[in-house]
């Protein structure tokens, strides 16, 4: 089956609180820079090997749902590259 | 006939819990999570620590493993499950209950004494209390912050779901009180079959000598 490359990108939905992001913008003031906002987010890169480029999108989705992101908290995007 | 206390790598109140729910003449044992659910089992705990070490979400491994799924099955037969600091983050992760405990406000570990105003005695967890009653419990966290999506609190509160909010000595449910920016100072809550999580300790509150015994209102939960 083909290889594949999923990109999960999972930042916090706009509106839910980023302590540790203001804590490093912070940080960065304190380093001299100005930065008027500042936003995390968690990437994972799942090799994987499916069918087709849908059906690799279809399972990194799967998965996210379950696990990577928590719908209470998180929005998420996926990206698949062949590998 | 007992009270499983299930262990995850990285639990580290477990024998606490145990400790307290014995001091109060209930039998209870501690469950290593890969064994799942002893048989004769009349409720559980999910206790407080770090388990999987906080990794991708405080709570959020521990929740995917398949004692968990035990666990919701149990809840749903009526088996009173209460989930204690990082239990209660795995109880959400869980969809024990609703909502999620993330990042304190201030990215801050807190460790000390908070007042909880008692907002249902509806509940087994909270009938041994008065409505309005002020207790100390212990908190030692840094992602208890109560988060829920918008309307969803609403819901809770029309269905009597909130069990204790972060108060003054008053009982003033003000911000300076709030340890960790928890909405709207909720500090626990049950889900839909009755299932608690709280990021308060109350098995660190049913000694006299370490502080206090307003926590063991909470455990009777679990005496038949």
């Amino acid at each position: 089956m083909p290889a594949f490359t999923a990109t999960v990108t999972v930042r916090l939905k706009q509106g839910v609180l980023d302590p540790e992001a203001e804590t490093t913008r912070q940080a960065l003031e304190r380093l001299g820079f100005d930065v008027e906002a500042l936003r995390t987010a968690d990437r994972f890169e799942l090799d994987l090997a499916a069918a087709d480029p849908a059906t690799a999108e279809e399972q990194a989705t799967e998965m996210t749902e379950r696990l990577l992101a928590n719908p209470t908290l998180h929005e998420y995007e996926v990206t698949v590259d062949r590998r | 006939m007992t009270v499983a206390v299930i262990r995850f790598g990285g639990s580290n109140c477990d024998r606490d819990a145990v400790r307290a729910l014995r001091t109060l003449g209930i039998d209870a044992e501690l469950a290593w999570h890969a064994d799942g659910l002893p048989a004769d089992v009349t409720g559980v705990v999910l206790p407080g620590g770090f388990s999987y070490g906080d990794y991708l979400r405080a709570g959020a491994i521990a929740a995917r493993t398949p004692i968990l799924e035990e666990v919701r099955r149990a809840a749903a037969g009526g088996l009173p499950v209460l989930g204690v600091c990082n239990g209660a983050q795995i109880g959400c992760e869980a969809s024990l209950a609703p909502g999620a405990f993330t990042t304190n406000d201030r990215s801050r570990f807190r460790c000390e004494h908070t007042f909880l105003r008692v907002e249902t005695t509806d509940t087994p967890w909270t009938r041994a209390y008065e409505a309005g009653e002020i207790i100390e419990l212990p908190i030692a966290h840094a992602e208890g912050r109560f988060v829920i999506e918008p309307g969803r609190l609403e819901t809770l509160e029309r269905d009597d779901r909130v069990l204790f909010r972060y108060c003054d000595a008053d009982g003033r449910t003000i911000a300076a009180a709030n340890p960790n920016g928890s909405t709207d100072n909720v500090a626990g809550i049950v889900g839909k079959t009755g299932a608690a999580v709280m990021m308060p300790h109350p098995e660190r509150a049913t000694l006299p000598d370490t502080g206090g015994t307003d926590g063991r209102g909470i455990l009777r939960a679990f005496v038949n």
